[in-house]
């Protein structure tokens, strides 16, 4: 069947069967291989996205039903001139990823967090990364970022 | 403090595209006109194998052909790295690992038969189809049961399912045996470590890609080391001559060992898109990777420490069963061998040690290296009989360690097990350890945990490994079967600018970042004029790879060597154009000066020479300016550290918190602060995720019952503490250029020790006698310890 979505502020048409999830109509019919696939059982988060503004695991819904949607996936979250969003550029300075695998999704789930929650607490960010496993960083560096990026003040890495 | 330069936290140059979604990840590529490959795998652990009839699924819409083990009669198995000789001097029993399984299936996940179709939904769909015709078999799991008179074998044509018999140092072991017989005090301590899936975030991919005009192939792979799979799938598997294989790992989603080795899909897509004239790719999804990627640890440990009357350590000797697996994969005989048992010493001056491992085969998925390989096993046996003694003997654990340190004036210092350390000062990371943690104020914070209703309790490590992997002569003595050096090129550009294509991969390390660093020090020039190539056999140097914390150690010190035949060359060249002699030549800030003298040229001026030789000395020096070094170290590195873990057990639950969680490591000199920061908590994750949460359960039939993030405990954000690391101590590596030690799996080492330490240590302040909990400490685990 023939798609179409906004996908990152754009129309977009793509081919899918019934059984097409989200993920896969992203990366293999729209070219977006930004959004990552980790696991089979919607746990990893590796592919989290934005459906009509909430968070959400793309591999746990069908490409057909975000028929008409408002999609945004990482290649979406960068500034209008190409520079690194507040949430990025937070990531970059914290060192908040090493392999760059849960990333997105990573990226994904803070930019949700801090629309509803523009201060967390320690203890909210990491409530809320529940659903997103990174295997590289212990966390440590993630949550440093998520804090520096809602503006509370955090430690530089040591020199 | 350097602003750019070793030393300095750059931020990473990497982080963009990922950032950005545009990493370019095995997965992304799609070549045109690919097919795409289903493997039907065994459901049954252990069985018969008749026949496959796949005919009624090669009919089926869209499917291009369905590939048997039969298919594979001419193809080699897949080799392993590594031969063991055992106590009695006979080599380890090394049975054929098949592409696919012939005429016996031997564990959950072998591959039965591979449908390549025009989708993968085409390919999952006829694999349905396909009658597999079997017979079960008793499935072999347990290894004392495996060893057992009578036993069922996994391999039929072997003559028992015990792969080897090793003693480490046979030699001593009569005299090990007498200094346990006139001991003081002896401490024995039985334990699990417990097997692990590594789950790197991005699963294993393989695209194969054959080119008929020259005959060529090009396999795209998830790989820690593209050089590595060219030669073993090349000259051992598929009879394909490097100059006519070229393998790219280009960005890979970690790897934590389980991408080293080559594994039978790589070979597979290899192969078939040659018989089929078409790219043929394979995506794992995380089902199969769990049934299918090497596994990690599952050794089975008796340790024993005897003390003299002052409680000096005077001898250890340990028992242990290591899990292969069905097959040996690529590495697996030398985890539980040497690089497990010559680090028996530790950081302590036990005089005397004997290790006997006995790897035993199983119709389980193979065994192999996961983060630490060999040494977290040896670490976590030897950190917990230290501290059990402690306990029995009423002494501070801290204390114990201490006196029988090795002592910072003793190095070099020659353990008995083989390997000698070059440097090191470990009560150095203790004392700040302790320092850092607050140790001596538990007490006020164990009442205050006691006022909540909960046990604190706090533990420590201390850790040696060995990096820097290895020494090709010593390792070829000790059974492997490749060198273990690494290279690097250095290209520079006319303008100035360099290229380094090195042998080391990165797929998380930052090497893109750090490397750089480290040139732009030697010649004083910004990091962003250096960008390093890595991960595409076609166009860097023959390189092992990365593992063992070996890119700084071994790729970092063949990069320096190479930049280093640089500088020579562009001393001379400078030498000529300032009508100076070479010797006075100076390198400083980017440009070459004469001693003694106003006279300067810049850096790019004698790089533009080297391209542009018209006034140039074409009879001394060749053009160009372009160096291959190949560093092979001459010895291990040994990174050393304590770490500090301070628990709360839930009475009524038996739920373990971490509250905090402290590492003081000595690294040596350190390129990028920030990077190795971050490679420590990573390791630290994985520890704390060992020793807390995860576990690969098999059942009695071999069945894997944690297959799936449902059942296997991945450490989340919400498990994990903020880690307290600190890495001021430092005494620089003396055989290496850079002074460096590696630092990428020393979190995982040194933690699950300390953390296990931490729990015993609140359940006996609680009047518990509880002297040992197998990992993971689950609430059920630590709640039935209490109330046994």
């Amino acid at each position: 069947m023939k798609l179409t979505m906004h996908v990152n502020g754009r129309e977009v048409t793509g081919e899918a069967e019934g059984r097409t999830l989200l993920s896969a109509f992203l990366r293999d019919a729209l070219g977006l291989t930004g959004t990552h696939i980790g696991c089979d059982t919607s746990q990893c988060g590796a592919c989290t996205v934005h459906v009509d503004g909430r968070q959400v695991k793309s591999c746990t819904m069908f490409a057909a039903e975000a028929e008409g949607a408002q999609v945004t996936t990482i290649e979406g979250m960068e500034n209008a001139d190409g520079s690194l969003s507040v949430i990025q550029q937070a990531f970059q300075d914290h060192h908040g990823l090493q392999c760059g695998f849960c990333t997105p999704g990573m990226v994904m789930a803070a930019a949700a967090l801090l629309r509803d929650i523009p201060q967390p607490t320690e203890a909210q960010i990491r409530a809320h990364l529940d659903g997103n496993i990174c295997r590289c960083t212990g966390y440590h560096n993630i949550v440093k970022a998520i804090l520096a990026a809602s503006g509370q003040p955090v430690a530089m890495a040591a020199e | 403090m350097p602003k750019d330069g070793i030393g300095a936290s750059v931020k990473r140059r990497e982080d963009p595209r990922f950032l950005t979604g545009r990493g370019r990840y095995t997965d992304d590529i799609n070549l045109k006109g690919q097919a795409h490959v289903h493997f039907l795998r065994a459901d049954v652990a252990h069985a018969v194998l008749n026949g496959i009839d796949t005919a009624e699924a090669a009919a089926m819409p869209g499917v291009l052909r369905i590939f048997t083990a039969t298919d594979f009669a001419a193809v080699g198995g897949l080799p392993c790295g590594w031969q063991i000789t055992d106590r009695h001097g006979q080599p380890m029993q090394e049975p054929k690992h098949p592409i696919m399984a012939e005429g016996k299936i031997r564990h959950v996940g072998e591959i039965l038969a591979a449908v390549v179709a025009e989708s993968v939904e085409q390919a999952r769909d006829a694999a349905e189809a396909i009658v597999v015709d079997y017979e079960e078999l008793p499935a072999v799991i347990d290894m004392k049961a495996a060893c057992a008179e009578g036993a069922v074998k996994v391999h039929d044509d072997l003559a028992s399912n015990l792969c080897y018999d090793w003693g480490f140092v046979e030699e001593n072991k009569a005299a090990v045996d007498e200094a346990f017989a006139s001991a003081a005090h002896v401490t024995t301590l039985e334990l699990v470590n417990n097997r692990l899936v590594a789950n790197p975030m991005e699963p294993r991919v393989a695209i194969g890609d054959y080119a008929l005009h020259d005959d060529s192939s090009t396999l795209y792979t998830t790989s820690q080391n593209p050089h590595v799979i060219r030669l073993l799938m090349g000259a051992f598997v598929l009879g394909i001559p490097e100059h006519k294989l070229r393998v790219v790992a280009p960005d890979v989603g970690g790897g934590f060992g389980t991408k080293i080795f080559h594994y039978a899909e790589e070979a597979f897509c290899t192969f078939a898109a040659k018989q089929l004239r078409r790219p043929v790719k394979w995506t794992s999804t995380r089902s199969e990777a769990f049934i299918s990627d090497a596994h990690g640890r599952d050794h089975v440990t008796k340790i024993e420490l005897a003390l003299d009357g002052d409680n000096n350590f005077t001898a250890l000797r340990t028992d242990t069963y290591a899990n292969m697996g069905a097959y040996l994969s690529t590495f697996a005989p030398s985890v539980p061998t040497w690089l497990h048992g010559t680090l028996m010493a530790g950081n302590y001056r036990t005089p005397l040690i004997y290790v006997n491992v006995k790897a035993v085969f199983t119709n389980t998925v193979p065994v192999d290296a996961y983060r630490g390989a060999g040494r977290p096993e040896a670490t976590f046996q030897l950190e917990r009989v230290v501290d059990k003694a402690a306990r029995e003997l009423g002494v501070d654990p801290a204390e114990l360690r201490r006196q029988n340190f090795i002592r910072k004036d003793e190095f070099p210092y020659a353990t008995p097990v083989a390997v000698e350390y070059d440097t090191g000062d470990y009560e150095a990371t203790l004392n700040k350890a302790l320092e850092m943690s607050d140790y001596a104020g538990f007490d006020t914070r164990r009442q205050e945990s006691a006022g909540r209703g909960k046990l604190r309790g706090i533990g420590l490590s201390h850790y040696i490994e060995a990096c820097g992997i290895a020494p090709s002569n010593l390792v070829g003595q000790l059974g492997a079967r490749a060198g273990l050096y690494e290279s690097a090129t250095v290209r520079v550009n006319a303008t100035g600018g360099i290229v380094v294509m090195t042998g080391s991969h990165s797929h998380g390390q930052g090497h893109e970042t750090s490397f750089p660093q480290v040139i732009a020090d030697m010649i004083g020039i910004a990091p962003d004029q250096v960008e390093i190539v890595h991960g595409d056999t076609a166009n860097t140097p023959m390189g092992m790879g990365t593992y063992g914390s070996r890119s700084i150690a071994v790729g970092g010190s063949a990069m320096v060597r190479a930049t280093e035949k640089i500088i020579a060359k562009a001393k001379k060249i400078a030498a000529h154009l300032m009508e100076a002699a070479e010797a006075d030549i100076e390198l400083k800030d980017g440009a070459f000066t004469v001693a003694g003298t106003d006279k300067s040229v810049a850096w790019g001026d004698v790089t533009l020479a080297a391209y542009v030789p018209h006034n140039y000395p074409l009879d001394e020096i060749e053009p160009g300016l372009e160096e291959t070094a190949f560093y092979d170290p001459a010895n291990f590195t040994y990174p050393s550290g304590c770490y500090i873990c301070e628990v709360e057990v839930d009475p009524d639950t038996g739920q373990v918190e971490v509250q905090s969680f402290t590492a003081a490591d000595d690294f040596g000199n350190v390129i990028n602060p920030m990077i190795v920061e971050g490679q420590v908590h990573g390791g630290v994750g994985q520890g704390i995720g060992q020793a807390l949460l995860e576990n690969c359960v098999y059942d009695a039939d071999g069945q894997l019952l944690s297959a799936s993030y449902m059942d296997y405990a991945m450490p989340r954000a919400r498990d994990l503490p903020m880690i307290n690391v600190d890495h001021s101590c430092c005494t620089p590596c003396t055989h290496n250029p850079l002074g460096v030690k590696g630092c990428g799996e020393a979190g995982a080492i040194g933690s699950p020790p300390a953390l296990v330490n931490a729990v015993i240590d609140a359940l006996q302040r609680a009047g518990t006698d509880v002297g040992h909990i197998d990992m993971p400490l689950s609430p059920d685990r630590v709640w039935a310890a209490m109330n046994a």
